[in-house]
């Protein structure tokens, strides 16, 4: 009985997620450039990719630079805004809901929306930033700051992480706030010695979650930049995108998936391994 | 006394310093809508005014003048309802097997439905447009909704068998006792008890599929198959320097969204999603 109510999943997982991953494992070892039949070549995408393709490092590099800024950034904003919202007072239902609201905009009406946000003379943010005698830089257009540029679009999106910290934050029993002031804590000491410990499953689960997505960072890329200036943004996922449909190298694409997979395995089984900062109860 | 004047204090710094980051997050959206509005030669002044002056509400006429927008919008729509449908059904009746009934390697399968959410979608995308090509599905719907009616979306399985979890056993050992089959009680006591994760796994996959780029830029070639997102941005190809009209289609596909989340906030807001994440 419990097979027949499964079933639809089984039949499903079978289709479209072993099935392929199998026929992707094997790609990989070939060349298959669509018009003929894959052709068995061994490891030599691999060795391709690692040895003499500069692009390909280029993306790492691209995407590497990109998850650095993007993981702290975007756990410090959502942090802060958590611990901002975490408080029984009028409105606040209203501001969570406000501050949550943009991360329903995604994909091309996010990268539209921003392509105009971050237009070097007539944008938005280089207005505001004139408003107080700053020049701001070229952005998308500056090889320089184009990935900082994906950064701070992306706090633009950071409600799903803060709803997750306010979620913690409100776990954390009040008595505990309350005897710690009566030793006379402070706001910071309350935030430095109670919050953040109670609050580390959370913020691994945010990290873990928020590394995974930054790796296959691609709609907004291909929409806003398509890479430039000068690869600057070519991430990996849209390198491998360029590979598979746009050069129809499918089986130099399908190593590069392959790659992928097992460095965000890898990273998160690091992240696992050194999670003894992580204080969970009981 | 004075405790009481500290408090006040504290809370007005603290509304002044929340309104302030709210209108960091909310200006961008009401410079959009400004920007929507305007003709096009007051885009490009100095210093920038916020209310446009005439104010050009023909930008949306011809925003969805400039693409077959009717056509763009029934196609997101014959996707979304599909896979919407499909997902809703598969996803609760899979997540029954996995939580109301006991039976050897459920557990060791649900694992398995866990797994597949760490592999990355890159690794799956190229074979499956390979096959997908071979049976001839490229350039039609069904690689965008298909895959919905066999719960493809893990999540939404790991959502509702938690979900499901919390729903008292008693009430299936009664229904058992009156002659009730398994299916029945899928159908008639725990799908209209769920309602509330399966809203909240509908509105997931509307906003999913409604937001989806990569999938109809794969799939869909021909420019009557396309949907609002790849009409959106073919738009941007054509008309890349009107971004008055390019707003004001961009505002055209955020509408449906915010009258969803105004409908629903709580599902948003409140974290059911997060039941599962502590279970």
């Amino acid at each position: 009985m419990g097979l027949f109510f499964i079933s639809p999943w089984l039949i499903g997982f079978l289709l479209f997620t072993l099935g392929p991953i199998i026929f992707s494992f094997y790609l990989s070892f070939t060349d298959y450039q669509v018009i003929a039949a894959p052709k068995w070549i061994g490891i030599e995408n691999y060795r391709e990719l690692i040895k003499s393709d500069p692009l390909f490092w280029k993306s790492l590099y691209n995407t590497l630079y990109y998850v650095a800024f993007r993981i702290p950034t975007g756990i410090l904003t959502a942090l802060s805004l958590a611990i901002l919202l975490n408080r029984k007072l009028k409105g606040v239902t209203i501001f969570r809901s406000l501050f949550y609201f943009p991360s329903l905009i995604s994909g091309v009406v996010l990268s539209v929306i921003w392509l105009w946000i971050l237009a070097p003379e007539f944008g938005l943010l280089n207005m505001v930033l004139s408003f107080f005698k700053l020049k701001g830089p070229l952005w998308l257009t500056d090889p320089a700051w184009a990935k900082l540029a994906f950064v701070i679009m992306a706090l633009w999106s950071v409600g799903p992480q803060m709803i997750i910290f306010l979620a913690g934050l409100q776990d954390i029993p009040e008595q505990l706030y309350e005897s710690a002031h009566i030793d006379g804590t402070n706001w910071w000491q309350d935030i430095r010695y109670i919050t953040l410990p109670l609050l580390t499953p959370s913020i691994f689960y945010n990290i873990v979650v928020l590394v995974i997505g930054a790796f296959q960072v691609f709609t907004q890329a291909f929409i806003m930049t398509n890479g430039g200036p000068v690869d600057s943004t070519l991430f990996y996922v849209l390198y491998l995108y360029n590979n598979g449909f746009r050069y129809f190298k499918m089986g130099y694409a399908s190593s590069m998936a392959w790659i992928l997979f097992i460095i965000i395995f890898c990273l998160t089984l690091i992240q696992f391994r050194f999670s003894s900062w992580v204080h969970y109860e009981r | 006394m004075n405790n009481r004047k500290i408090t006040i204090v504290n809370n007005l710094i603290w509304y002044i310093i929340i309104c302030v980051l709210v209108f960091i997050f909310v200006f961008p959206l009401l410079w959009i809508f400004s920007t929507a509005l305007k003709t096009r030669d007051q885009l490009f002044v100095y210093p920038p005014v916020l209310i446009p002056k005439p104010v050009a509400w023909d930008n949306f006429k011809k925003a969805i003048n400039a693409i077959p927008f009717l056509l763009y919008l029934k196609n997101t729509l014959i996707i979304v309802v599909f896979s919407l449908l499909g997902d809703i059904i598969s996803s609760s009746f899979v997540a029954y097997g996995f939580s109301r009934i006991d039976w050897p390697g459920r557990d060791i399968l649900f694992l398995v439905l866990l797994g597949t959410m760490m592999i990355p979608y890159q690794v799956t995308l190229i074979p499956l447009f390979i096959v997908y090509r071979m049976i001839g599905w490229v350039n039609t719907f069904f690689p965008l909704t298909v895959p919905s009616f066999f719960a493809t979306a893990a999540f939404h399985v790991f959502l509702l068998r938690q979900f499901y979890h919390t729903i008292p056993k008693d009430l299936s050992d009664a229904a058992y006792i009156d002659g009730c089959s398994d299916l029945r009680i899928w159908w008639k006591i725990i799908l209209p008890l769920a309602k509330p994760a399966l809203v909240t796994v509908g509105i997931f996959n509307f906003i999913n599929h409604w937001n989806d780029f990569l999938g109809p830029l794969i799939y869909l070639q021909e420019d009557k198959k396309y949907t609002l997102a790849i009409g959106l941005y073919a738009f941007r190809n054509e008309f890349g320097t009107d971004w008055n009209l390019m707003m004001a289609a961009a505002i055209l596909m955020v509408i449906p969204l915010v009258a969803l989340f105004l409908s629903a906030q709580k599902v948003f807001v409140s974290g059911i999603t997060l039941t599962g994440l502590k279970g």
